[in-house]
This record gives structure tokens, sequence and C-alpha cells, in this order.
């Protein structure tokens, strides 16, 4: 029909098509090429603290003597406690640890506002095994374009022995990822002895085999894709940057418009920015971006593309920091000096840089910009939690006494007429030696107390042995006698005494009787 | 079925189903999705042949692994009872002073005296162990047959009047209201029980029952009303009655006893269940120590 009007036809297909219809991209693989500069060197110096703390920690010892384990960091589940060098921790004492999370949650908040997403770019694990992983990767194969040639080569034996040391290497470094976990939770060397000799506990294997599955699987074949897909954090992050927060920034104000042949362009009186279209900076991506097209989810902010290009820059003899930390503010300034009065008229680079160096009026990131309004509530709600969980660390007590009374029976009522209460002690020697205490009554007159089992673990005069770093429960029975009892409740208190160092814990009771007629 | 239109905005076929002017589009599952459905398909075949699965009109097909949650739990009972047969046999093997005083045993028999207590004892003796009238307070110290660890111990091997064990204690308090004594000289002695036990009472009935006390029930319950512990006899002179210390029960009592019955445990629970019971009721709070020591 459509050829017997005079309808014009277009060379056009539907990218929806039925026929061409992909449910599922799949990924491109992403060869990063090796970037050197100030913030390449800044990331290897972070990254080996980082992965030297996590790996070294566990063999750390500190002397807490005979009766509690020698290993600086461990946690210990099956005695259910957390030690921390001088610190010991025990599980009703847990708000030191959920105190310590909410730190980091403002400490975050805190990183983000200040200096971006920092925290995706150096330090998270991800970033530093991802990093590990391509040092080996880079060692075995090359750099970018031996990789991207070796992708394309076909199965040749060099390639077979360069594909199989890489992933062993690889698998080496995740299991002694894996490995070092376990190493937390138990005490290294001897968990190592077991753990090689077969005699560690299933739980040590499994988890050694899923963390290593982790590590190598994160590490080497999915890399970006878990921080752009599997992530939170970048959305969360990235909701809390302001226009003060600093962010990796291709300054377009100065670099467009881009040429690769810029003195041909100068010489036929075209406008020229700095950018060369070198590509280096997409090279060095190891999230496979274009930074160039501005600031976006995957950016981890780990500032290789500003190794790049500043490089790059020198190359040429321009000013550095083409791409540059610069936070919204800055750049809609120097934007604003780019595009003149005429904004209409797009960027002219020559207006920020009229000698070939950067104008005086253009604004560099300044320092003082990170003390704000928001900022300071963070370092202060930042520091009144460190203080108060300081505060709470150095007045803690190492004796804890918990009182609990018999619920079922209340009270029994004895031969003679007086009534007997029981209680449960609990006495908690948060201390790594064992120390002995007596209890007395307080506040309960006429009233006789009973430790059931007396003649067990108790000194001849009446004291109560605990041992180092335990809890001992005891069962206590008040009697007060027929005529004693004034009230139907009398509140008083049990008090335990250490009988060397005087430690004195109070634990309020109460009394309870049928009546409190006397009678 | 046949249905080729096409959604406009996306560009995806549509089922044809329509509500409300909303469609819905045909897209296809995703692969991974209808991979692990398949893997799910083939998952539960092989369950079905391994485990019991299929119900019939009687219990179902077995499987060839034969695990049920009845096994696993027999299974699980096995462990932790084999993990137990340490201490249990030290139970076993060890008098019940020496359980007392080892710290250890002493512990593991007050934990186990206090589950096995909760599903034997509990029914009749509560679940504090505070009893009820006619059912003995295991917290006081007022014992009918003795509170030291032995007499514990074979009150709960043997138990009281029953007629399952031979070596059961035995007693009955005569019925003394049908024909031993008159109304009138029940009611003299309640008074003066209620003067043994320190309560508010007629004197002058209380002096005249006193005589007959002594004629009739000091054989038993001693001179001086504080019972015998060789017959079960309960102390009177103490704050604390089985049936109750008023007018009317102690009268009712006296008229007409009732009589408690306590099963012999021996014949259920194993020795060291049974040590294990006497440690527990024992620390309760009215544990005696033996006469001897």
């Amino acid at each position: 029909m459509a050829s017997d009007t005079n309808v014009e036809t277009f060379d056009a297909e539907a990218v929806n098509a039925q026929h061409n219809r992909e449910l599922y991209a799949a990924r491109q693989k992403i060869h990063p090429k090796r970037a050197s500069g100030s913030f390449r060197s800044l990331k290897w110096v972070i990254m080996a603290v980082t992965l030297g703390i996590y790996y070294i920690t566990p063999w750390l010892r500190w002397d807490r003597g005979e009766f509690a384990p020698d290993q600086a960091v461990l946690i210990d589940m099956a005695s259910r406690r957390f030690y921390f060098f001088f610190i010991d921790i025990w599980p009703h004492e847990f708000f030191f640890v959920a105190g310590m999370l909410v730190m980091a949650g403002i400490g975050l908040f805190l990183v983000t506002s200040t200096v971006g997403r920092a925290w995706c770019g150096y330090t998270c694990p991800q970033t530093g095994w991802v990093d590990l992983f391509l040092v080996v990767e880079r060692f075995f194969e090359g750099d970018r374009n031996a990789r991207i040639k070796l992708d394309a080569a076909p199965w040749t034996s060099a390639k077979i022995v360069k594909r199989t040391s890489k992933h062993v290497v690889w698998l080496l470094i995740a299991v002694a990822t894996g490995g070092a976990w376990i190493f937390y939770f138990a005490d290294a060397p001897t968990l190592l002895k077991d753990f090689v000799t077969g005699n560690a506990a299933f739980v040590a294997y499994a988890t050694v085999g899923v963390l290593t599955a982790t590590t190598y699987v994160f590490g080497g074949l999915m890399r970006e894709q878990v921080c752009t897909y599997m992530c939170p954090w970048p959305r969360i992050q990235a909701a809390m940057l302001d226009e003060h927060s600093l962010t990796v920034t291709y300054n377009d104000w100065r670099g467009e418009p881009r040429t690769r042949h810029a003195k041909k362009a100068i010489a036929a009186g075209e406008i020229v920015g700095d950018c060369v279209d070198c590509n280096a900076c997409v090279a060095v991506c190891p999230m496979g971006i274009d930074i160039r097209d501005g600031q976006q989810l995957e950016c981890i902010t780990c500032a290789l593309c500003i190794d790049a290009c500043d490089g790059v820059m020198e190359k040429v003899g321009r000013d550095k920091g083409l791409i540059s930390y610069s936070t919204l503010s800055t750049y809609n300034h120097n934007m604003a000096l780019a595009t003149g009065s005429a904004s209409s008229a797009g960027i002219q680079p020559q207006l920020v840089r009229p000698e070939g160096k950067l104008a005086a009026g253009v604004q560099h990131f300044n320092w003082r910009n990170v003390i704000r309004v928001r900022t300071a509530i963070y370092t202060a709600i930042y520091a009144a939690i460190g203080l108060g969980l300081l505060a709470a660390l150095l007045t803690r007590s190492h004796l804890d006494v918990n009182v609990l009374h018999d619920r079922n029976p209340q009270f029994v009522q004895l031969s003679d007429g007086s009534i007997r209460n029981g209680y449960q002690i609990k006495i908690l020697n948060m201390r790594t030696e064992p120390r002995s205490f007596r209890i007395t009554l307080d506040g309960l007159t006429g009233a006789t107390l009973k430790l059931e089992s007396s003649d067990l673990g108790q000194g001849a005069d009446g004291t109560l042995d605990v041992k180092a770093n335990q809890l001992r429960n005891v069962r206590a029975f008040v009697t007060l006698p027929k005529d004693a009892i004034a009230t139907k409740t009398t509140d008083y208190a049990f008090k335990v005494v250490d009988t060397t160092s005087a430690d004195t814990v109070t634990a309020n009771v109460r009394f309870e009787a049928p009546t409190g007629t006397g009678q | 079925m046949a249905n080729n239109e096409i959604d406009d905005v996306s560009g995806v076929e549509t089922t044809g189903h329509e509500w409300d002017g909303i469609k819905e589009l045909n897209n296809p599952l995703p692969r991974w999705w209808l991979w692990t459905f398949y893997a799910c398909i083939v998952w539960s075949i092989g369950y079905v042949i391994y485990y019991p699965a299929i119900p019939l009109i009687e219990g179902s097909t077995m499987g060839i692994s034969g695990v049920t949650n009845r096994s696993l739990l027999h299974e699980e009972l096995t462990r932790v009872e084999a993990s137990k047969a340490g201490m249990v046999s030290q139970i076993d093997s060890t008098g019940l002073e020496d359980i007392r005083s080892n710290e250890e045993l002493f512990r593991f028999a007050v934990a186990g005296g206090s589950s096995l207590y909760k599903v034997n004892c509990s029914q009749c003796h509560g679940s504090g162990a505070q009893g009820a009238p006619g059912y003995p307070n295991l917290n006081d110290d007022d014992w009918l047959w003795g509170g030291d660890l032995e007499n514990i111990y074979l009150t709960i091997k043997h138990g009281v009047r029953n007629v399952e064990d031979d070596d059961a204690r035995q007693s009955e308090m005569p019925v003394f209201g049908d024909d031993v004594l008159e109304p009138a000289q029940i009611s003299d002695v309640t008074q003066y029980v209620l003067q043994l036990s320190s309560q508010e009472h007629d004197a002058t009935a209380a002096k005249s029952g006193a005589a007959i006390f002594a004629e009739n029930c000091a054989v038993c319950h001693g001179d001086d009303g504080k019972g015998g512990r060789e017959f079960g006899a309960p102390n009177l002179a103490d704050a604390l009655s089985l049936y109750g210390n008023t007018t009317d029960t102690i009268a009712a009592q006296i008229a007409k006893p009732k009589h408690g019955v306590m099963p012999a445990w021996g014949l259920k629970l194993t020795e060291a269940e049974v040590k294990q019971l006497t440690v527990y009721v024992h620390s309760l709070g009215g544990g005696e120590q033996a006469a001897t020591q």
C-alpha cells in the first residue's frame, strides 16, 4: 500500500523490537589500567594498613593472667566474652558494641558530608580486595592492553598457564582471607594447628569455605557489580552528600569543548578546552565509567582518574586538576565564571584561563568549607557518644550482682511461724582473678541468711569463692521471725563485699510476707 | 490465547488480560528465575524419593532414608542421654551425702531433679513445690517422715500408703468420730490442738481435751503433740498443718481423718533419677542434716 503513496521511509529499527529484545545485559569486562600518582600511592598505603590490621590482629597477644585468654582481640562465643586489649566485655555490656556501631554510623555521615564516598574509594574491603586481585592479575597477564589481547587470544598453553596461575593465587588469597576471619573467634595458634591437622570444628571449615568463595567471587569475578548492584551503601552515601561535599569531579568548565587535535582547532580559531580526550581517565577506572559524564552512582571516588588525568595535564603543560576533588558549590562558581554573562554561549574556557594558567577568580577547594553547621553537629554527636562510652568504660564495676526473688512460692511459712523468702543471687566476677565475697543483709532487722549448699566452695568464715572471669549462682534463704514481720512487704538490700578489695555492690530486694500483722 | 497486541509504552506483547484499563505485559520469565524453578522441580523429585513424602491412608511413603521428625527426635534424645551418661552413672554410684558435697554432682542433681520434679511431682505438690491442703509443702521445714537425705529418698522411692510397694510408708490415723470419741470430746481435743499450736482457744475445753489427747492421741503424736516421724504422725504443736489448722478442719480430721497416698517412684524412675529428685527436694530450703552426723 505504501508504495502507492508518496510517503517518506526511514532507515530505522526499533530498539525494543521483539526479536531484538534483551532481558539481561551481560556484563562487559572491565580492564582497569594501572594508575600512578599521589592518590594511587595513598591507596597502596591504606590497603597495606587495612589488610595488615585484618590479617595480623588475631595473632597479637595480650597477657591477662592465667585465668583468661592471652589473645588481644578475641570474640569468645562459647564463654560469651569479647576481649579487646585491656577491655573485656560481658554480654550484658553489649551496649558498648551498640554504641560503637552508632558512632560508626555517625562517623559515616561525617565523612560523607565532608569528603564524600571516601569509605567506598579507600577503605571498603571490596575495594581493597579488588585492588589486591588486580595486582595479581596484572602480574600474570600484564596491564590493560595485554589483558584485552589475552582475552581475545585463542586458548594456547601460555594463556592457560597465565589464567591458571592467576586463579590459583586468587584462591590462595581468598583462603587466607577466609582463614583469618575464624582466628578472631578462637585462640589463633591452637586453631591454626587444629585447622591444618583436620581437628577443628566443622563450623570453622564451613566459615573458611564460605568466605573463601565470597572473596574469590566478589574480588575476582564480580568486582564492580558488587558495588553497583548489591551494595546499599552507594544509595545511602549519595543521599548524604550536599553542595559542600567533596566528590571526584570532571571540571568541564575548563575541559570543554574537548578535542584530540588542539593545535589544529586553535589554528582554525575554534574554542578549545583542556581535555585532550585521551580517555586515560576511562582506562584506569575500575568501575568502567566515564567521569566526564558527571557524577554517577557507580563512582566509588577512588580518585584514580585524577591521577591519570594529572599525569596527562603535566605532559601537555596545563594546570593539573582537570579532574579533581571538588564540591558542587565550587563547581557552580567556576562554571558561572566560564560561561560568562551570556550563559547561552556555552563554555568558554579562555575566561577561566586567560593566559593559559587558571585565573585568580577560579575557586579551589578550601579546607574551611569542611567546618559547617552540619559537620559540627555530627562531630558533636560523635564526640558525645564517644565520651559517654569512655566514661562508662572507665567507671564500670568489675563486680555485678543480680538478685532474683523466688516467684513461686513467694514466701514459705516455717513450723515456728517464721517466714522464709528464697532468692537466686548471681555474682559476676568480671576480673580475671578469683575473688571471694561476703554477703550480708542490709535493712532487715532480725533476719537470718542461709546460703544453700553453704558448705560448697565456701570458706570457713562464710565467704563465697567466685572463680576468675565467671558467674556464680547461689541460692539464698532469708528467714524473718514471726514477731519481726511488720509489713506485708519490706524493702532491703543484699550487700556483697569483696573480702580483699572491699569492692561493694548493693542489690535492692524485697521481703514478702503473707500479712503485716506481726502475728 | 493468540494475542498479538503490543503495548505502546514498553513495546512488549500483552497477555490480553485487562483490569480497569490496566493490561498485563507478557514478559518472559527471567532466565535465572526459570532455571531456579527447574532446579526446584528436580530437587523435589529427589526429595520425594529420599524423604517420607506422599501421605497414604495409613502413614506415608517412607522414602529411602526413613528419616522422620519422630526419628530425629529419638536420635536427639539418645544423643542427650549419651551426653549425660557419665554424670548419671556417677550419681548412681555415689552416696547421697557425697553427691551433695560434690559441687559438680550437686548442680547436676538439682538441675536434673528440678526437671524430673516438674514432670512427675508438680501435679500434686505444685509447680513451686508449695503444696496444697492434703499435699505437703516441700519448701518448709515440717516433714512428716523426716527431712534428711535418706528419709526423703525412702519416701520418694517407696511412696506413702500405696499398695504397689511393700516397703511403702504405712500409717493410718484411727477414725475417732465413729464410736471412739463423742462429738463433745472431739470438740475438746480440737481446742487442745489449737492450744498446742499457740492459737486462740477455749481454755476450759482445752483442759479436758488434754486428758483425752493423752489417752487417745499421744501414743502417736507424742505427749507434747510434736508428732512422731516413725509413724508419719504430724507435729501438732507448730504453725503448719497438712489439712488446715482451723477449728473445723482439725475437728474433721479427728472425726474422719483423710490420708494422702504417694506413689512409689522407685517402680517408675531409675535409681539415679530418684537420687536426683531427693537432692533437689532437699535443696528447696527445708533439708535437714542426718541425725547421725
